[in-house]
């Protein structure tokens, strides 16, 4: 069963995690990522997470399919918000229900992976004096974590 | 063909969506880019570096080369940071 939703409000980690394993009783393992805002040093009073609501939903859906299918789990959820989001809260949620922890665990750093790379939505920084900071850039080690998995598959 | 942009492409373009007709010529992703890049200061602000440019065709991504025909909706955005 796969669950993908994009809002705004908080997650309740523990409610969806109960909600995924409900009856379940081929779920050995349940790994539960969840993406949190830092203040970089104290420099943020928050981030901003803008989105293309068309697109978004329908692009962690593909990344989601493939990675239930690559990984055989018995469930997966995953959660993003937008919106303003401040230090310490919630960004995203990912959590991966398998018959065994390897497959769970990595189902959860595969989807993180693919999420960040694929799934439209971009940071803006909010900066402690009161202004708008930059855009954040987009981290090659991203790409270089997210292209590992197309060279496992032809390992 | 409506065309959306995000994040500091549609800050530098100066707006969020709009509607065109699409020119004479224009077959590709890659073709629209150096259209819109061409046509006002905006354009040129968000597509001074087209290589860093990502696409989407109708909600799904797009390398520059992808054909637009047939397109309804044509998004410009940065390299994504979600996550």
């Amino acid at each position: 069963m796969i669950t993908v939703r994009i809002q705004r409000e908080p997650f309740d980690v523990q409610a969806e995690a109960t909600l995924l394993t409900a009856g379940a009783t081929d779920v050995g393992a349940l790994v539960t990522f969840t993406g949190l805002c830092r203040d970089e040093g104290g420099r943020l009073l928050a981030l901003e997470l803008e989105h293309y609501p068309g697109m978004a939903l329908e692009e962690i859906t593909r990344i989601a399919e493939e990675t239930e299918a690559r990984f055989e789990l018995e469930g997966l959820t995953v959660i993003h918000r937008h919106g303003l989001v401040a230090p310490g809260e919630q960004i995203v949620l990912v959590l991966a229900a398998a018959s065994h922890r390897r497959a769970a665990l990595q189902a959860a750093d595969f989807m993180m992976d693919y999420l960040k790379t694929r799934a439209p939505f971009w940071k803006r920084e909010h900066l402690t004096d009161g202004t708008l900071g930059d855009w954040v850039q987009a981290s090659a080690a991203d790409d270089l974590d997210a292209a590992r998995w197309q060279r496992d598959e032809t390992s | 063909m409506k065309l959306l942009y995000f994040a500091w492409v549609r800050e530098r373009i100066g707006k969020a969506e709009e509607e065109i007709a699409i020119p004479a010529g224009i077959e590709t992703v890659s073709d629209l880019i150096a259209w819109l890049a061409a046509r006002d200061e905006g354009g040129a602000r968000a597509f001074n570096e087209p290589e860093v440019i990502r696409a989407a065709i109708d909600r799904t991504h797009a390398s520059h080369d992808m054909p637009l025909a047939g397109a309804q909706e044509v998004a410009f955005f940065p390299p994504m940071t979600g996550g």
